[in-house]
């Protein structure tokens, strides 16, 4: 059914740190490759060593620059994948069923056997966490790793999802947001975790970290005294000579 | 979003036949015998026609019965039933307008009005997505009802109160183009609201994620089909309005109808590439496009 359930038992989600994340993009591999081999059809891709390579992605690292009002630029790395939302409007829309939020621990899953390719959902989502893949013509999404999390036959440290698992800085977790008391609630509370579009009225379940403030003024360059140079002799002369003329 | 031929021709073909089946259900068009055939035959072609296009961009149209399972949610569903219905509840009134055989005309309301209701469930598909503020507005399902009302009209025959509908349908166009302008920036979302990174500064995009296209991309930021927006909008205005409207009047009947609907179809391609082609989803902030 797609009716959405009232409330879940767990709200699993991930936890993205906006501070430590680098761009390397590890997720987005990781996330493919597992993805590639195991829940539903593979994420194929189109022409992928042709002049016009495409495929289909769960996941996304963007780089923003942003500007603030006073000082330098900074770049923030912004990984972008499902929320897992709790008003996920996506499930809703879905005419067949296909799309639905497991009641248990509020995973938004497809059904790829049930889903025919409408691509409703994807418009319905205001993340695009859903793409649709060219080949299988079914609508593809993060699963949260549905069939990491619970295999008892991988060693527990490997219980997570793939991105998180393999993110060299440690800027993904994964956890229960409906425990006050797991790490990502915590994370998410100490830090100022907040929800992407709120405005959109998704709910969603996952939270980014906002960089934290930089440690030093960013205008205090470490060259500054060496780029103050006073030219003297000849050059100095000069310098003086022509700035009066000018 | 992309402007793809098979959602235009679903929607302006299906509201045309709808509109007119509605018109031959209330016993609005004189017809009789062959005629009839031909007329019912006429509404019934378009609105399955339409139907039948719709499925041509599903990734597995096999499935597609599948979509008549989750009517309680979603708006497609039941889109899929309230055609399915009119299409039924319309058949003993065609039957009985081809054989002259003079039954109640109880089938033939109901189906009429179950015809808009269909019309109204194709505008609601896209009226709930709130990620296309554009679309996310009661003035949509207004114009997809009065589109389809009005292509009823003009198919049913010449005179004063299909030429009205046309104009008004011109009016009702530019008022949602005047709505529908300010949408986006009533919504409040932007690249700042869609990162949450607002709170440090302006945000602009340092590098795409990646250096070829995707799927959201092509479907979703599709900026190209809004080049000939203005131009478009005037053949619009002009096809769906004022041809239709001079020709009802003053030209004589057959040729009148023929003329006057053919316009108004184009007018409707025209006003449906539009409605895709300028309907901007707020994922493109994340790529720092509309």
């Amino acid at each position: 059914m797609t009716a959405l359930p009232q409330s879940t038992e767990k709200k699993l989600g991930l936890v993205i740190d906006l501070d430590t994340c680098v761009g390397c993009h590890a997720c987005v591999t990781a996330c493919k490759g597992w993805n590639d081999q195991g829940y539903g059809v593979p994420l194929s891709d189109q022409n992928p060593y042709g002049a016009d390579p495409s495929g289909t992605f769960l996941n996304r690292v963007h780089s923003y620059s942003v500007q603030p009002e006073e000082g330098f630029a900074q770049t923030i790395n912004f990984p972008r994948s499902c929320l897992h939302c709790e008003d996920a409007p996506c499930v809703t829309v879905c005419p067949t069923g296909a799309s639905y939020k497991r009641a248990e621990d509020g995973i938004v899953l497809v059904n790829e056997d049930a889903c025919i390719g409408c691509g409703l959902c994807s418009w319905a989502c205001p993340y695009g966490a859903r793409e649709m893949d060219a080949a299988a013509g079914v609508m593809k999404k993060c699963t949260l790793c549905v069939d990491r999390i619970y295999n008892e036959t991988l060693p527990e440290e490997d219980r997570e999802p793939a991105c998180v698992r393999t993110c060299p800085t440690g800027a993904r977790h994964f956890g229960d947001f409906a425990d006050p008391e797991s790490k990502v609630s915590k994370l998410s509370a100490e830090r100022g975790g907040y929800a992407l579009m709120p405005e959109m009225g998704t709910k969603p379940v996952n939270r980014y970290l906002p960089p934290r403030k930089k440690d030093r003024p960013q205008e205090a360059s470490l060259l500054a005294p060496l780029l103050d140079i006073k030219a003297g002799g000849f050059a100095g002369w000069l310098d003086r000579v022509l700035g009066k003329i000018g | 979003m992309n402007p793809a031929p098979s959602v235009i021709v679903f929607t302006v073909l299906s509201g045309l036949g709808f509109g007119y089946l509605a018109m031959l259900g209330f016993g609005l068009v004189p017809v009789a015998g062959w005629g009839a055939f031909f007329a019912w035959g006429l509404g019934y072609g378009l609105a399955v026609a339409g139907l039948v296009a719709s499925t041509f961009h599903l990734g597995n149209p096999q499935r597609a019965l599948l979509a008549f399972t989750q009517w309680r949610t979603s708006w497609l569903s039941r889109e899929g039933w309230a055609s399915v219905l009119t299409l039924l509840l319309l058949a003993p009134q065609a039957l009985s307008d081809w054989l002259g055989l003079g039954w109640w005309r109880g089938f033939g309301c109901i189906g009429a009005v179950m015809a808009f209701v269909t019309v109204g469930c194709t505008a609601m598909i896209y009226t709930q997505i709130r990620a296309v503020p554009r679309w996310n507005h009661w003035i949509v399902p207004v114009q997809f009802l009065w589109a389809a009302l009005t292509g009823g009209l003009v198919l049913a025959g010449a005179g004063l109160v299909p030429a009205m509908a046309s104009a008004l349908l011109a009016l009702v166009l530019v008022i949602g183009w005047r709505i529908g302008d300010g949408r986006f920036a009533a919504v409040g979302a932007s690249m700042e609201t869609a990162t949450g990174l607002g709170a440090i500064g302006t945000v602009s995009v340092f590098e795409q994620p990646h250096t070829g296209g995707n799927y959201l991309m092509r479907e979703m930021i599709h900026v190209v089909g809004r080049k000939h927006a203005e131009r478009l909008r005037q053949i619009a205005l002009l096809s769906v309005g004022l041809v239709p409207a001079a020709a009802l009047v003053f030209l004589p009947a057959p040729l009148a109808v023929s003329l006057a609907a053919v316009s108004h179809l184009v007018g409707m391609a025209a006003a449906r590439w539009l409605f895709f082609a300028e309907a901007e989803h707020v994922v493109g902030l994340y790529y720092g496009k509309r």
